[in-house]
């Protein structure tokens, strides 16, 4: 066991490498520095430019600006944001909760409503159920994710005027930032209105980021349990007088979930560039909203920062996975 | 007895769950953006200006929504006869904000006129470098060039002296970098090593003061008790960050917020036959501009530029690019701003009348010329490409030939700004509403050098002379004759196209009161009410 985590943890290595360095070249390959997007119109003298530059260290050389960088991530400092002049970790530190409340209720929503649905479909397979989930499911996974949310927004907050368009708690409250996780903070105010308010500001948002995951698992667990349901054992089972509900819950659908959780630990990504553009739209103060900002700024640090941050999150979910999946299938674990 | 009891408790607690809290005043902002600190000097965004503007005041004050200056902390002040030296009488007894990090135990006064400035101007006085700073207003508007000092000669009193006569330095100080810092604040923080907090925990004299701020989700302030200008109407400001207009304008519908900025253009019609919206608009403090660079053929001939004048069809352009956002602009200044001339006579559309002067200027059959487009959508030109083609098909009926080209916004810029081109598509938004700030910086021959913001590079004496002259007087009527003339000699020498102005539109609910868009493009909301 220890050979195997050991072996998929020593894979992250040259990930985070690979990312550090893309990153790092990649926004310094699109035109503009930090200076001359802020520059406007009126443009700025060459002099005063070059001496912004010096003082921001933009004029040494790219191999030399890089080793810096690496010198001081190695030091576990992520610098300093150019437009703000607070540290990166800090304002990662501060958004992330939001993205991950938004994340981890995105997923409980397609867990919960995606595997019953695949499971149903696989069960009674070629029925009108059926059909509808992989209709459904298909066009789900196509959609745009701002149009699907401009309609829901449409829909449920300016018609039907059920939920908030946007944000993450009515104005009215002014509930403490303690966790960062609204639903708990506001749980923890005094004003019982305070997590209402919360609750249905969050329904729209993870239920956007999570329609795409839904939609795989949905998929995922429908034909990992037909390919299951055909299985001689399945058929012993039966044979053996146990109930439908004790065969497809506990024989089928255990062995079915092994690949569902490799795909449900795989969304982790989706959902993290999801929320780049379900964050935008619901005005979610989260990271996805805070990288493209420092895009359009040229803010280095943060793009840098905030996207290695992210990658090692997500790897980190992946090895979790890796490893719960080894512990799901021993012969995964001993490499057969 | 015991049911009694219960029946009392449970009937408090009906009470208490009924009774409607006494609600504050709260206006809501859904405003499009976080704002990088609360410095307005360091800020270099409008959305950075909105949100610290409410928190400070300045010596002199716009007019709200007007260009117009007006006495601010600076309760009035008096200009040497050579235009040099200015003496500021300051307002008494105008309190400062007292905040966790501050309880402050004097009332403005001199000292924080100073440290205001040698902050931006001074690099060793010991803020100069914090929120790494590089006071690009301050600088844009020359002012480490323009000032030659600043002293206080009592407590009430500063005198400024500049190094050369420049009227529009009453405006200049009524920008958002002209916002008064407490010295005594400013004092604190050194000594208690936290330097930094200046841009993060504000203290000012405005009407309104901070309460809290979560990045990339809301701005709390409330009304300031003591401002010098009186308390506002409303108990509460929050500002909603609310990057996209769509979703901005679903907030107002529902209520979720009462203003909001920078409405979708195609939202514009569905805005208008809301009966909860009102939709206050007036034009942009802009311009957008065809320049013809005049040191290149055939450019240089003022019948060529008059002839691309009368050969483009700016009405039919304006209509299609801004689709109701732009009007067609006659002046190189916007006609909100003081000095705008509405006698000038401008060209119409006349292919026939272009080609006449074309043959007379020698071209009777056109010429081959590039037509710059700009990469990127600016206020005065929302889509310059469909601009650019637009034009290209008008020149072509009068027989000249447009080759459109373009660059990445900087190179392009830069490129402009050496005078790389024959024509070319740019614009200008204006810094503090006064015409020196169009019709010198664009088009005064001192900016018509290389690297200068006369990209036309067009140098015409008669009208430098006037626009020289009426930035050297401080009389505000005489300068504006001045300015009136110098538009009438720009329309003849035409070394533009004068293209739009954008129409800028505020969507706001009916229940607000007293709400008026700001010239400059900020949201100010001192003196707007809540029904």
């Amino acid at each position: 066991m220890l050979r195997f985590v050991v072996s998929r943890a020593a894979m992250v290595i040259p990930t985070f490498l690979g990312v550090t360095f893309l990153s790092f070249f990649l926004i310094r390959l699109v035109p503009g520095d930090p200076i001359e997007v802020r520059v406007g119109e009126r443009g700025i003298a060459p002099e005063r430019l070059a001496l912004l530059r010096h003082e921001m260290g933009l004029d040494q050389p790219l191999w030399h600006q890089f080793y810096a960088y690496i010198v001081q991530i190695l030091h576990g400092n992520l610098g300093l944001s150019i437009v703000t002049q607070t540290p990166v970790l800090h304002e990662f530190a501060t958004l992330f909760p939001a993205t991950l409340e938004l994340s981890v209720c995105a997923i409980l929503i397609a867990i919960v409503l995606g595997l019953p649905a695949g499971v149903i479909a696989a069960v009674r397979r070629g029925s009108l159920f059926d059909h509808s989930v992989m209709g459904v499911s298909l066009a789900g996974y196509s959609m745009p994710i701002f149009w699907w949310a401009l309609l829901l927004i449409l829909l449920f907050s300016v018609n039907l005027g059920w939920t908030p368009v946007s944000g993450r708690i009515d104005a009215i409250y002014d509930v403490d930032p303690v966790t960062g996780l609204m639903l708990i903070d506001s749980l923890w105010s005094d004003d019982p209105g305070a997590f209402r308010s919360a609750v249905r500001h969050l329904i729209l948002p993870a239920l956007v980021l999570g329609t795409i995951p839904l939609a795989v698992i949905a998929r995922m667990t429908r034909s990992a349990m037909l390919e299951v349901l055909g299985e001689d054992y399945i058929r012993t089972a039966r044979a053996k007088g146990l109930s439908s509900f004790r065969v497809v819950g506990l024989h089928a659908l255990r062995n079915a979930l092994i690949p569902v959780v490799t795909v449900i630990g795989l969304q982790v990504g989706t959902l993290l560039g999801g929320a780049i553009l379900t964050e935008t739209i619901f005005s979610w103060p989260g990271i996805g909203k805070w990288l493209i900002e420092s895009i359009n700024r040229r803010d280095y640090p943060v793009l840098q920062g905030g996207v290695l941050l992210v990658a090692t999150l997500v790897m980190l979910v992946n090895l979790a996975v890796d490893l719960l999946y080894g512990a799901l299938n021993p012969r995964i674990r001993h490499g057969r | 007895m015991m049911i009694g009891l219960r029946g009392a408790a449970l009937g408090v607690a009906i009470a208490t769950l009924c009774a409607a809290p006494a609600i504050a005043k709260t206006l809501v902002y859904c405003s499009e953006g976080s704002p990088e600190n609360f410095g307005p000097q360091v800020n270099t965004t409008g959305t950075s200006f909105d949100a610290s503007m409410p928190i400070y005041s300045r010596l002199v004050e716009f007019v709200r929504g007007k260009t117009e200056t007006t006495p601010g902390l600076a309760e009035s002040w008096t200009v040497s006869d050579d235009g040099l030296i200015y003496t500021f009488k300051l307002r008494h007894g105008v309190k400062w904000q007292t905040t966790a990090a501050f309880k402050p135990t004097r009332d403005f006064n001199a000292d924080d006129v100073i440290f205001t400035f040698e902050r931006q101007w001074k690099s060793d006085n010991p803020f100069h470098n914090i929120s790494g700073a590089a006071y690009d207003y301050f600088n844009d508007m020359g002012m480490p060039t323009l000032l030659k000092s600043i002293d206080k000669v009592d407590d009430y009193t500063v005198k400024v002296v500049l190094t050369r006569p420049e009227s529009p330095f009453i405006a200049d100080l009524a920008m958002p970098f002209g916002s008064i810092l407490s010295a005594e604040y400013a004092a604190q923080l050194l000594k208690a090593g936290a330097a930094d907090r200046i841009d993060q925990d504000p203290v000012g004299t405005g009407p309104f003061q901070l309460v809290k701020y979560e990045k990339d989700a809301i701005v709390r302030y409330k009304t300031f008790a003591d401002y010098y200008g009186g308390k506002q109407t409303i108990d509460g400001l929050v500002f909603v960050i609310t990057p996209d207009a769509s979703v901005r304008y679903a907030k107002l519908k529902a209520g979720e917020c009462q203003v909001m900025p920078y409405p979708n253009p195609a939202d514009l019609a569905a805005m208008k036959q809301d009966a909860a919206i009102d939709l206050p608009h007036q034009e942009g403090l802009n311009i957008g501009y065809l320049s013809m660079n005049v040191t290149k053929k055939p450019f240089d001939d003022k019948r060529v530029r008059q002839a691309i004048n009368y050969a483009i069809d700016r009405k039919t352009i304006v209509d299609a690019v801004f689709q109701g956002s732009g009007t067609v602009a006659k002046n190189p200044i916007p006609p909100i701003m003081w000095s705008y001339n509405n006698q000038v006579t401008d060209y119409p559309y006349d292919p026939a009348k272009a080609k006449e002067l074309l043959a007379a200027a020698g071209y009777p059959n056109g010429f081959e010329t590039d037509l710059w487009a700009m990469p990127v959508q600016r206020p005065y030109n929302p889509n310059a490409r469909r601009m650019a083609e637009m034009m290209q098909a008008d020149l072509a009926k009068v027989g000249i030939t447009a080759k459109i080209v373009s660059y990445e916004w900087g190179e392009y810029r830069k490129r402009m700004q050496a005078g790389e081109h024959q024509m070319a598509l740019f614009g200008w938004t204006g810094d503090n509403g006064d015409p020196d700030n169009f019709l010198h910086v664009l088009l005064g021959c001192d900016a018509a050098r290389v690297g200068g913001n006369n990209v036309s590079k067009w140098c015409d004496k008669a009208f430098d002379d006037l626009v020289v002259k009426a930035e050297q007087i401080s009389d505000q009527a005489e300068r504006a004759k001045l300015y009136e003339q110098a538009q009438v000699i720009f329309k003849e020498e035409a070394p533009w196209v004068t293209i739009a102005h954008s129409i800028v539109y505020e969507p706001i609910r009916k229940e607000v009161t007293n709400y008026k868009i700001i010239p400059l493009g900020l949201h100010i909301f001192e003196g707007v009410g809540l029904k």
